[in-house]
């Protein structure tokens, strides 16, 4: 590993390169450790992806398995899944681009905008708090609210309402609501962080000359505080870009129920459900369809991290 | 630094001179906009806290709108009283320590040669480590993998898969390397300190504020953390909490009892709730407490991994 680094690295300057090598070994030998789990761990299983293109059979193992080429992508492609997939996973992702971007700006421009330090503190506090629940809790939270029965929902409802609440959790065309607004319910204060860090870093000078001129604290934050936090909230908006095909299974999973399935079946979710959770479980499909999605995932994100890199001179990684 | 400076002169000001009407205006929307944000954050969580000290029929029969009704402690009792929840707590507590100090020693020691400005071949092991962020193996060959080392129902499939965390050791080796002095290292060199040695008693002493926000990110991930117990244990006696509450919290929920005698019914159905608003309350107790300690590390952290995430 060490020889073979060095050679890529310098192939001329072997003699001082290899005193170099020698002289920083202990360096080496920190390293070691995390190459070793690196190497099992995160690159193990890219070795385990060839079963995509590939017949799985237990008793052959990865290695032994027969090739089958593009078989199984054809199939997805060619299933009925295919499409519904893909769209909720996209409408999923966009909505929640759409929903969760704004928020956070919105809340460190009014935050910022407090004059009461202490009132600032309390209210940025109770607006991290959510983002410290778990993904579990928050499903549970949001079924006990929306319990037909015996939740809050469900009293309200009565208040006004004769007739029984509807099952929402159940609904399918509820689902991108609900996994989208508790997403922002949740993340809203948590993203909100890095921008209220760069409203602190406003030069107060460019404020108390606007004021000299007259201008309202309204006027402030239209033509001082939001330029101040355009180029963060561009690039962050760049990068949710790069995700938009990389819908988590956890919270989706959790949410899912026989009922909402039409529109709660993402790509993540399905891959779970082909590979693992069916009783027949076929793990050539499976992988393929996950590959499928890891691929156009990397090709969105080199193509966002091009854009990022013409943007402003540095890339992401 | 800066913000305190402006607050001040805004402070200031406004004892100078009365709002302008627009600004009056300004000020009462933004007012109504937190409230309705903060109140649309709190009172879900208020809700929680006050149904799961009130007593079961308060719960089913929906009386509980605001503070406790019938201050009652059995959802508690009843909660402590769960075999299931009480191991799924003993076995929680082991895989986050264990699981914590794991990812922190395995962190620190990868940081620390990436952040060195000599090492040849940096460059190459951070390809190598960021890669593993933008792509991986996925699902179903990382689970072959798992079950081919036979750390299925093992604690191990639950904390050496995620052992390094690519963006904490950017966080970690950002740190490393800018608020340790390179001076510091070049005069350590003289006076003839190893590598090692420079990294126990220098490196580390000095990175006490990034271990804390290592320690804060890794520990509430694996508190929370239910996929990798999800997919690798079989064994119920090994489920963390969070499985445990999966079961009760969500799973259960769309089944009805059977039990056909109304009341019996309707006072096992608050208890039901009961359990299950106390249950949400003491999963999440602990890691709401470890946050105010750490409040001012939690924020650096998220700072200096997004200067370079």
């Amino acid at each position: 590993m060490k020889s073979n680094t060095a050679k890529v690295a310098a192939p001329r300057k072997k003699g001082r390169l290899m005193k170099r090598i020698l002289s920083c070994w202990q360096l080496y030998v920190f390293l070691l450790i995390p190459l070793i789990y690196l190497i099992i761990f995160c690159y193990g299983p890219m070795t385990g992806l060839q079963i995509a293109f590939k017949k799985f059979r237990a008793a052959d193992g990865i290695w032994g398995s027969p090739w089958v080429g593009f078989d199984q992508f054809t199939k997805f492609f060619n299933s009925y899944m295919f499409v519904r997939v893909l769209k909720n996973t996209i409408v999923v992702s966009l909505y929640s681009l759409i929903a969760g971007f704004p928020m956070p700006i919105i809340l460190a421009l009014v935050l910022n905008s407090l004059r009461s330090d202490r009132y600032r503190k309390v209210a940025q506090t109770i607006t991290y708090l959510p983002y410290f629940i778990s993904t579990v809790v928050l499903v549970g939270i949001l079924t006990q609210m929306l319990n037909p029965r015996v939740g809050l929902v469900a009293n309200l409802y009565r208040m006004f309402s004769d007739s029984e609440m509807p099952n929402i959790m159940a609904s399918p065309s509820a689902f991108p609501h609900l996994y989208v607004w508790s997403g922002v319910w949740q993340s809203m204060g948590y993203n909100s962080i890095i921008y209220i860090a760069a409203l602190a870093n406003t030069d107060p000078e460019l404020h108390e000359a606007a004021e000299v001129d007259g201008a309202s604290r309204f006027q402030r934050v239209i033509h001082i505080d939001l330029p101040t936090i355009l180029p963060t909230a561009s690039i962050l908006l760049i990068m949710n870009c790069g995700n938009i095909m990389n819908v988590g299974f956890e919270k989706a999973f959790l949410m899912q129920n026989n009922v909402n399935i039409e529109t709660s079946e993402v790509i993540s979710t399905y891959v779970y459900k082909v590979g693992l959770g069916n009783t027949v479980t076929d793990f050539s499909y499976a992988t393929a369809i996950g590959l499928f999605n890891s691929i156009i995932n990397l090709a969105m994100i080199i193509v966002v991290n091009t854009i990022t890199k013409r943007l402003n001179g540095n890339s992401l990684f | 630094m800066k913000a305190k400076k402006n607050n001040e002169y805004v402070v200031g000001q406004r004892g100078k001179r009365r709002m302008s009407k627009d600004d009056r205006i300004y000020y009462t929307v933004i007012h109504i906009i937190l409230g309705i944000l903060l109140l649309t954050i709190i009172y879900p969580l208020i809700y929680i806290v006050s149904s799961s000290f009130s007593s079961p029929t308060a719960v089913s029969a929906g009386r509980v709108i605001l503070w406790p009704v019938d201050l009652s402690l059995e959802g508690y009792t009843a909660v402590f009283q769960n075999k299931d929840v009480l191991s799924g707590y003993g076995n929680t507590i082991l895989y986050t320590v264990l699981g914590t100090l794991i990812n922190v020693c395995f962190t620190m020691i990868a940081a620390y040669p990436l952040a060195s400005k000599k090492l040849p071949g940096k460059k190459f092991f951070m390809f190598l480590f960021t890669f593993t962020m933008i792509f991986n193996g996925g699902m179903i060959p990382t689970y072959i993998l798992i079950r081919d080392l036979h750390m299925i129902d093992t604690i191990w499939a639950l904390v050496i898969p995620g052992a390094i965390s690519v963006y904490n050791l950017m966080i970690a080796r950002t740190f490393v390397q800018s608020s340790i002095p390179q001076e510091l290292y070049e005069a350590a060199e003289l006076d003839g300190c190893s590598d090692t040695r420079y990294f126990f008693s220098m490196v580390l002493p000095l990175s006490k504020a990034i271990i804390a926000v290592l320690v804060l990110f890794y520990a509430i991930g694996h508190w929370n953390a239910y996929f990798n117990a999800f997919l690798y244990l079989n064994d119920r006696s090994k489920f963390p909490l969070q499985l445990i509450l999966r079961e009760i919290l969500i799973a259960n929920s769309i089944n009805n009892s059977q039990i056909v005698d109304p009341e019996i019914a309707a006072a096992k159905q608050g208890m039901a709730e009961l359990l299950k608003y106390s249950l949400i309350l003491v999963s999440t107790v602990p890691v709401m407490c470890l946050y105010p300690f750490v409040q001012k590390y939690f924020v650096k952290g998220v700072m200096i991994g997004s200067v370079k995430g």
